[in-house]
């Protein structure tokens, strides 16, 4: 017996070696360790041996059937590890090097430029007003000291639509709706009136890479008590410091607008050059942006605020052209001609 | 306009200052001047009067000729020169070997077998005009050898300032109002302008002259006779030359020196034409032959000069061919007037035709410059031509007068709208170098506007407000903040909605927004077969192309997504913008903000993509509004909507807009095979839906109960509003979890999550539900899936 029990464990030891599948070691172990296996049919055996031999029998097949048990053990621990490496081995390369496909969605460059521009006059305190695109003649001219004969209707070409009404060449259209708007609390509470006014305008021109029939302007105005020249170029200067994020030098010029007095045009110091002149701003350091001035008393009046008792300033920047000058894009047909190869890069820009 | 130092420098010293320096100052104060700035003659050197002592036909050329030359130096200098006007005993412009003109510098040359050792120069050569006929003919009595730049004026800085910057400025319009303009910058005195003295002549007879029309403010004219000069002094052609005129004849370049000096337009007719100046109107349109030759279409608009009753002039614009000067003219009518600024440029836009003298007439021109131009006139034509005699006395009707402009303001009026000190001394002095009239007292100011700004110019405190700060410089401003007190301020909830529409769709369902125009472009609109619907039209559109306004910005953005058939396989693109939906009971047009979204897929069939639709606008009311939408069948009206799916879309009952798929005849021109959906809905209706916002509901500790009910039902409406009906707060979840199509039937298996907040449910509670939703629906004819 004592021999017998020697060479199962010797045959167990080579059979075990030759393993290498969970499965084939599994069959292994019914076959010795099972109820109908080699180790359990010779302890069946013992009932024959003598009292003597018993004991020392049974400590010897406890011994190889621990012997055993551990090498299986061993044997699936050295096979789970196998089969993990071999798992892993067959794991391909994945390759991140190839580009993603985004699938971003895009906004128009004009409402991230609007974004931008609106953030910054919030953070002022300045509320932001939508008005139509069809306007009458009062609000667009009449209202802004632009009388019927007068040649600053000659310098805007305006489609005019069959029923009087036009499409608006300029955001200061909404001038007068903003301040019948605030009049009163101005007034009666002296809130302050700070508003800008994002929208879209047209000339009835003919288009090119740098004009177009249709394009956006932002209105700006504040009226109060005491608003002066002073706080006019403070304003435009913080404005345009934050939309470019860089400290931006600003001078004024005197410009003729008849719903502002004095009116100005606002110059920036070139944005490519830094002012040093450059073929963008053809070579002169600066660049037309943006008109603006000290609102006219009589367009102040029209909206039902003493000029007496009250002063404001009025600016309309051209987001456009803005949205041109940040993004560097060069034919200004390309906002409106709804091509996705150009208008899909504006995923987003805060 | 193009302005000369030299001449701005006549009426105002300006010796010892730095002159780039003052014109980029007259930019950041007056008006914009162009960047390139004309330094005439900076390339010339070396050119000196000569005389040409004889003239030698050249032995192998026709063209050439062999000249000896005095060049003031003692020695006769050989030339060879090919002008046509060379002779014995001109005087020309003679550049010396040495001479720099332009990139050349003058050395001895061979030309043709012999040396020229020098060149006689055309004044276009010199660059004081372009004419290249021949040499330069000099008859002024000066000296051989003299330096050419002593004695003519070719040295000048000449600087260009948009027309545009000077339309509310009519005192800009010449050169002594530029100078005024720099005086002031440079705190100098202005010259006063020298002029004849025109009493002189008052016992002299008048001209037959009267206005007949208000639209002529002022008359004003001269009989002259004599002038036997027919070309101008170098000078005054050197000026007119680098101001962008060319020299025509004495007479004719005396008036236009006139305008580019004081901006006052003036105008010579041939007196035997005109004995009886009449400013009128005809009843009547005709036809006017101007002095250019071109027959013109009058009205009755128009203001004219005429000669009792035959029209000789328009009024501001142009002479006629009739009465102009002409070679056996000897009295001419010398005209300078004013005119009704609005009239002029009304005819200049009738008549299509723009001159010199009209472009200042529109600018309102003060009345008070007519005399003097005249006097000015008479002076600098007598220094020319001191045979030239003035035969009839100044006469002038003044028939409309501007009013004189006063102004009172004080220094707290100033100190607020600048808001910052400017002391009254310096207001005082600024003012009276403008030329204003001013009484200071203490801190308050009296101010009499001069005639020249106050034809419109400057009417009000603020007009003096520019005054003071364009000469004191915005560069010079101490700038600030404002002292305003704080509110808040509340977002406009259209405005917050959009930009949350955007930004959903945008980031979530990676759509791209594009903008297009207002207006429905016919071309595209019928190449994808959709009709132009009537709408409001623009009546001055220069492109007949876009006359209509668009109802709607689904057919835009069907062409847009056309064009971008080469961008990718499936995408979806979205606008918020206008759309206008005919006239409202004012006449005004009733003009709507949309959204609109339409998606676009090669890959995904119809009905998918119209689903994923579906699914984005339920996404925007869901997380915009938190509210549902509700979805109905709807008819379709215009000729891109497909007749079965098209649906009328709701929240809270209130119509939005509409969802469908595209009628094939439309979509098959955008692509054959691709599925394209469209949703059009209105911001503002959208935007006013209340937000029910978020109801959180605590969930229950107890297990659900799910129950699976399978109807044959063509679609999901009736099974929903049964389960509503059922009003049964215990109903967590509703979801369709199959359909299934057997043959012509389909089936849909709806999945009910009941559950309790306080206890576990029992089946037969549930069930109790389910048997209430199965009666509805059997009652409608919708059975139980057997």
């Amino acid at each position: 017996m004592k021999e017998k029990l020697e060479a199962i464990r010797v045959k167990a030891q080579q059979e075990l070696a030759s393993i290498t599948e969970q499965a084939q070691l599994e069959n292994f172990r019914v076959a010795v360790l099972g109820k109908k296996g080699e180790l359990t049919s010779i302890l069946k055996a013992m009932g024959s041996l003598s009292a003597e031999e018993r004991p020392v029998m049974g400590q010897l097949a406890n011994e190889v059937r621990a012997f055993i048990e551990e090498k299986i053990q061993e044997k699936s621990n050295q096979l789970k590890e196998f089969e993990l490496k071999r798992e892993i081995e067959s794991t391909p390369l994945f390759d991140i090097s190839v580009p993603a496909n985004l699938n971003c969605g895009s906004y128009h460059p004009i409402t991230l430029v609007q974004r931008q521009c609106e953030a910054i006059f919030k953070s002022m305190g300045f509320t932001v007003e939508d008005y139509g695109e069809i306007v009458t003649d009062y609000e667009c001219f009449e209202s802004l000291n632009i009388p019927k004969d007068h040649p600053a209707r000659d310098m805007q070409d305006t489609y005019y639509l069959e029923n009087g009404q036009l499409l608006k060449t300029q955001t200061s259209a909404a001038q007068n709706a903003i301040y019948k708007k605030y009049k009163d609390a101005l007034v009666n509470d002296g809130v302050p009136i700070k508003a800008i006014f994002p929208g879209r305008c047209f000339r009835n021109e003919a288009t090119d890479a740098c004009h177009e029939n249709t394009f956006f302007q932002m209105e700006g105005v504040m009226v109060d008590r005491d608003i002066s020249i002073s706080n006019l170029i403070y304003f435009m200067k913080t404005m345009l410091s934050e939309v470019f994020r860089k400290d931006i030098k600003v001078r004024l010029r005197p410009g003729f607008f008849p719903f502002v007095e004095p009116g100005f045009e606002l110059d920036i110091s070139c944005l490519i050059c830094g002012g040093e002149g450059c073929p963008s701003c053809k070579h002169s350091g600066w660049l037309e942006l943006c008109p603006c001035g000290m609102i006219h008393p009589q367009v102040l009046k029209e909206g039902g605020i003493d000029p007496e008792k009250y002063t404001g300033f009025a600016f309309g920047l051209g987001l456009t052209r803005l949205a041109m000058m940040k993004y560097g894009i060069k034919d200004i047909r390309d906002l409106n001609s709804g091509s996705l190869k150009s208008l899909s890069q504006f995923t987003d820009d805060e | 306009m193009f302005l000369s130092m030299n001449w701005i420098s006549d009426f105002v010293d300006l010796s010892g200052l730095d002159k780039l320096d003052l014109i980029h100052r007259f930019s950041l104060s007056t008006a914009e001047v162009e960047n390139e700035i004309f330094f005439k003659g900076s390339d010339i050197s070396g050119v000196v009067v000569a005389e040409i002592k004889s003239v030698e036909n050249h032995p192998e050329s026709e063209k050439l000729h062999l000249l000896k030359v005095d060049a003031g130096d003692g020695n006769l200098t050989d030339v060879v020169c090919g002008a046509p006007n060379v002779r014995a005993g001109m005087k020309t412009a003679f550049a010396k070997v040495g001479a720099k003109i332009g990139d050349i510098t003058i050395a001895p040359r061979p030309l043709a077998g012999y040396i020229s050792n020098g060149m006689c120069c055309s004044e276009k050569e010199i660059g004081i005009s372009d004419d290249h006929s021949g040499i330069m003919e000099i008859t002024d009595d000066i000296p051989n050898g003299t330096d050419l730049k002593s004695v003519y004026q070719i040295d000048d800085i000449v600087f260009e300032v948009d027309n545009k910057s000077l339309t509310n400025r009519p005192d800009l319009w010449g050169h002594y109002g530029i100078a005024r303009e720099f005086a002031a910058l440079a705190g100098r005195p202005l010259k006063e302008l020298e002029t004849a003295d025109l009493k002189q002549y008052d016992a002299l007879p008048g001209v037959d002259m009267k206005i007949e029309d208000k639209l002529c403010l002022r008359y004003s004219c001269l009989q002259v006779e004599n002038i036997h000069t027919t070309v101008s002094p170098v000078n005054m052609r050197i000026r007119l030359y680098y101001c962008g005129m060319r020299a025509i004849n004495f007479l004719a370049d005396l008036t236009n020196y006139l305008m580019l000096e004081m901006g006052q337009p003036m105008h010579a007719f041939d007196s035997r034409k005109v004995e009886k100046i009449r400013i009128k109107r005809f009843d009547k349109p005709f036809v006017f032959r101007t002095l250019d030759g071109v027959d013109r279409n009058i009205d009755e608009n128009t203001l004219m000069i005429c000669n009792g009753d035959t029209p000789v002039a328009i009024a501001g614009i142009m002479g006629g061919l009739d009465s102009e000067i002409v070679e056996d003219t000897t009295t001419l009518t010398l005209e300078s007037a004013t005119f009704d600024a609005a009239s002029v440029r009304k005819s200049t836009v009738r008549l299509a035709h723009r001159t010199d003298a009209s472009m200042r007439y529109e600018k309102s021109l003060d009345p008070e410059m007519t005399v003097p131009a005249i006097a000015r006139f008479v002076k600098l034509m007598q220094d020319t031509d001191k045979d030239a005699v003035v035969v009839s006395s100044l006469t002038d009707e003044y028939a409309v007068r501007y009013d004189t402009v006063k102004l009172d303001f004080d220094l707290d009026f100033i100190d607020k709208y600048t808001g910052i000190k400017i002391d009254a001394g310096t207001i005082e002095h600024t003012l009276k170098s403008l030329g204003f009239a001013v009484t200071a007292d203490g801190g308050s100011f009296s101010v009499t506007v001069p005639s020249w700004r106050a034809t419109k110019d400057v009417t009000i405190k603020a007009d003096i407000v520019e005054e003071i700060t364009r000469i004191y410089g915005y560069d010079n401003f101490a700038v600030h903040t404002a002292k305003a007190p704080l509110y808040p301020v509340r977002p406009e909830q259209e405005k917050t909605d959009e930009d949350k529409i955007k930004d959903i769709l945008v980031k979530r369902f990676s759509l791209h927004e594009l903008h297009s125009y207002i207006w429905a472009y016919y071309d595209e609109y019928r190449s994808l077969g959709i009709e132009i619907e009537d709408n409001v039209k623009l009546i001055n559109a220069t492109n007949p192309n876009i006359e209509t306004i668009r109802k709607s910005i689904v057919p835009t953005q069907l062409c847009q997504v056309r064009s971008n058939l080469n961008y990718a396989s499936d995408f979806g693109v979205f606008e918020i913008g206008r759309t206008v939906d005919g006239l409202d009971e004012n006449s005004l047009c009733r003009e709507s903000k949309k959204l609109c979204v339409t998606l676009f897929s090669k890959t995904k069939t119809l009905e998918a993509l119209y689903f994923e639709l579906s699914r984005i606008l339920s996404v925007l009311s869901s997380e915009i509004k938190h509210k549902p939408l509700e979805f109905k069948k709807a008819d379709a009206v215009h000729s891109y909507e497909h007749p079965i799916n098209l649906n009328s879309v709701y929240a809270d009952g209130v119509y939005l807009g509409k969802i469908g798929i595209v009628h094939p005849s439309v979509s098959k021109k955008i692509d054959r095979k691709a599925s394209v959906v469209f949703a059009e809905i209105d911001v503002k209706a959208f935007s006013e839906i209340a937000d029910a916002g978020i109801v959180y509901r605590e969930p229950s500790r107890f297990p659900e109960i799910e129950v699976d009910l399978s109807f044959v039902s063509d679609t999901f409406a009736p099974i929903g509003s049964a389960i509503k009906a059922a009003d049964c707060p215990l109903i967590q979840k509703v979801e369709v979890v199959d359909t299934y199509r057997d043959g012509g039937t389909k089936s849909i298996t709806t999945r009910l999550t009941f559950s309790h907040p306080e206890k576990t449910l029992k089946r037969e509670e549930v069930m109790s539900v389910a048997d209430k939703i199965i009666e509805t629906l059997a009652a409608e004819n919708i059975p139980l899936k057997k």
